[in-house]
């Protein structure tokens, strides 16, 4: 292995260490990225490359950092971008046949802040269609390959973030997150996902699924990697109406190693056998035992709610996707039916032609809930519940600093094996919707193997304090070694 | 509210623009049932009094001065148009023409 190659195989300090070192270049790093995402392209986790501007950009950065002139702690850093997030000139497919020749005349801000930031944008990351799915099984792709277990799902809705980040194909690659779509893949493939709270990074560019839920954030080797890529993307943005005015305080100075004095809270209807595998419990179990171990105090808090989150979140969420995915009509971009006989049948024919499966089946439940006699009883009491779901976590949070439960009650499922059966996928976003229903900041990082797949642990935040839960992440990996756990080579 | 037939699917998808088959309709149906089933469950909530959440974090409508900005290029808007003629998007005629 060439020295390029094994920084790669690293994290983010690893190769900003021998970038500012000089022991490879910018443009040497971006080819071993580009050269591992050729060789394993049968993962299916990497959906498009940009090769030639990834290498002309990466030359600029060699040059600048060979002058001590880095602009940032991501100058010259390979990094993918999930493929419903829009970047000039390339394409932003959202896995989905209705924008399979689509080309984005636009850049989303996360795109503009890591150009600005020096970072090297080399390709897009395989989802679920618009973000729908926790397998990154619904895709015209074709599904990505677990790194750990071929035959196993990435998880999803990033699944092709997580699953690049993994392999070690860049150490840092963007999702996004309505209902654990950062955070379950990242259990499932044994890196750190961070979902930041609501509003944190400004969604302009995203293309929209539940715009009361949807949040871009970092996935990453380790949660230091994590936090230098939020320091980038992160922060106040006047064109996404919802983005947060709130200053980003400076993440790498929360990351002091040390949690003497914090309080973990551990909600009691999370931390029951019913449901979830016992190994994965277990491996959970282990680092908060690790986490007390290292000065922090756990109490038991109650989030009474917990039984509510899915029905509330799927009522939420299908709705807001019925009413966005309304654009995709075929007139102004996407697919368009061809010979239709008036307007609306080209607006039947495009759409009934271009969406898959399981994006018409939520459409379709969104459309039923907000329909005519059952508005309120649905749409409004999920509202309502959902507000109590809110308050739970505001009670909990008057006794501790942050939350911890396992992000997911299962390791990697295989392929195929829920694709039948959509509720089931559904139920097993539990410990995850709720963080995004109340707008809070969350992390999963990796903690331990159940059965040879690793096991996700995930810590929840206050609104706005992603400092705290990753003071706590990367102190527990100061204090582990579960982040350096590798995939097996990929022949 | 009860289960959800396959008339109530068929009204949903011609709302939402979506043309089933047959075949299709009946699965969706099912589905949707097992969904809606779970969702029930919230109808047992006492929410008396308890206002909505709206938004992931609550924000007061924010205001910023009014500058103008240069809009996207038209050229630019219509470069994925299945249809388009100049800077315009090109539909089936919508109105018959007079007899």
């Amino acid at each position: 292995m060439g020295q390029a190659e094994s920084l790669l195989a690293g994290g983010l300090a690893e190769i900003r260490e021998g970038l500012d070192r000089g022991d490879a270049t910018s443009s040497e790093i971006v080819e071993a990225s580009l050269a591992r995402i050729e060789k394993t392209a049968a993962l299916t986790v990497v959906v498009s490359t940009r090769a030639e501007s990834a290498r002309a950009e990466a030359e600029a950065a060699s040059k600048r950092i060979a002058a001590g002139k880095a602009l940032s702690p991501l100058d010259g850093i390979p990094v993918l971008l999930k493929d419903n997030i829009v970047h000039a000139g390339e394409p932003a497919t959202c896995s989905s046949r209705i924008l399979e020749n689509f080309v984005s005349p636009y850049d989303s801000t996360v795109v503009e802040r890591l150009q600005a930031a020096g970072a090297i944008l080399v390709g897009r990351a395989n989802m679920d269609e618009f973000a729908m799915g926790s397998s990154t099984e619904n895709s015209i792709h074709g599904p990505a390959h677990n790194p750990w277990e071929l035959d196993h799902t990435c998880g999803g809705s990033s699944g092709g973030s997580a699953g690049a980040v993994a392999a070690g194909l860049v150490p840092i690659a963007l999702g996004s997150d309505t209902g654990g779509s950062i955070r379950q893949p990242a259990s499932f493939c044994g890196v750190v996902g961070l979902k930041p709270t609501y509003g944190r990074v400004s969604r302009w560019g995203l293309v929209a699924f539940a715009s009361s839920l949807d949040q871009i954030g970092p996935l990453g080797r380790r949660v230091s990697d994590c936090a230098a890529a939020l320091q980038v993307i992160g922060g106040h943005d006047p064109r996404d109406s919802t983005s947060v005015p709130e200053l980003l305080p400076s993440l790498g100075n929360a990351l002091t190693g040390d949690v003497e004095g914090l309080t973990i809270g551990l909600p009691e209807e999370y931390f029951v056998e019913e449901g979830v595998d016992p190994a994965v419990l277990a491996r959970v179990r282990d680092a908060i035992a690790e986490l007390e171990a290292a000065g922090a105090k756990t109490v038991p808090v109650s989030l009474p709610n917990s039984p509510h989150t899915i029905a509330t979140y799927y009522v939420i969420a299908t709705a807001e996707a019925s009413s966005n995915l309304a654009r995709f009509d075929g007139v102004r971009y996407g697919r368009r039916a061809d010979k239709v006989e008036d307007l609306e049948d080209l607006y039947m024919r495009s759409r009934s032609e271009g969406f898959g499966a399981e994006v018409k089946r939520r459409i379709l439940l969104g459309t039923y809930v907000l329909s005519a006699g059952y508005y309120d009883a649905y749409y409004g009491q999920a509202q309502r519940v959902r507000t109590l779901i809110r308050r739970d976590f505001e009670h909990a949070f008057e006794m501790c600093d942050v939350i911890a439960t396992p992000t997911m009650p299962e390791t990697a499922f295989a392929l195929g094996a829920k694709a039948d059966d959509p509720l089931s996928m559904y139920l097993s976003d539990i410990y995850t919707v709720s963080a995004n229903l109340a707008g809070l900041p969350a992390l999963s990082m990796p903690c331990g193997l159940a059965d040879g797949m690793p096991v996700g642990l995930q810590l929840i935040g206050k609104s706005l304090d992603e400092a705290t839960i990753l003071r706590v992440g990367d102190a527990f990996e100061r204090r582990t070694d579960h982040h350096a756990a590798r995939p097996p080579e990929i022949a | 509210m009860s289960g959800i037939s396959p008339k109530d699917v068929a009204h949903a998808a011609r709302l939402a623009r979506l043309a089933l088959s047959d075949e299709e309709q009946a699965a969706m149906a099912k589905d949707l049932e097992g969904i809606l089933g779970h969702v029930e469950s919230l109808n047992a909530v006492d929410t008396e009094g308890v206002p909505p959440t709206l938004h992931g974090f609550e924000l007061s409508t924010p205001l910023r001065p009014d500058t103008p900005v240069e809009p996207m290029d038209p050229a630019l808007a219509v470069l994925n148009a299945p249809a388009s003629q100049g800077t315009a998007f090109l539909v089936p005629k919508v109105l018959e023409e007079e007899e």
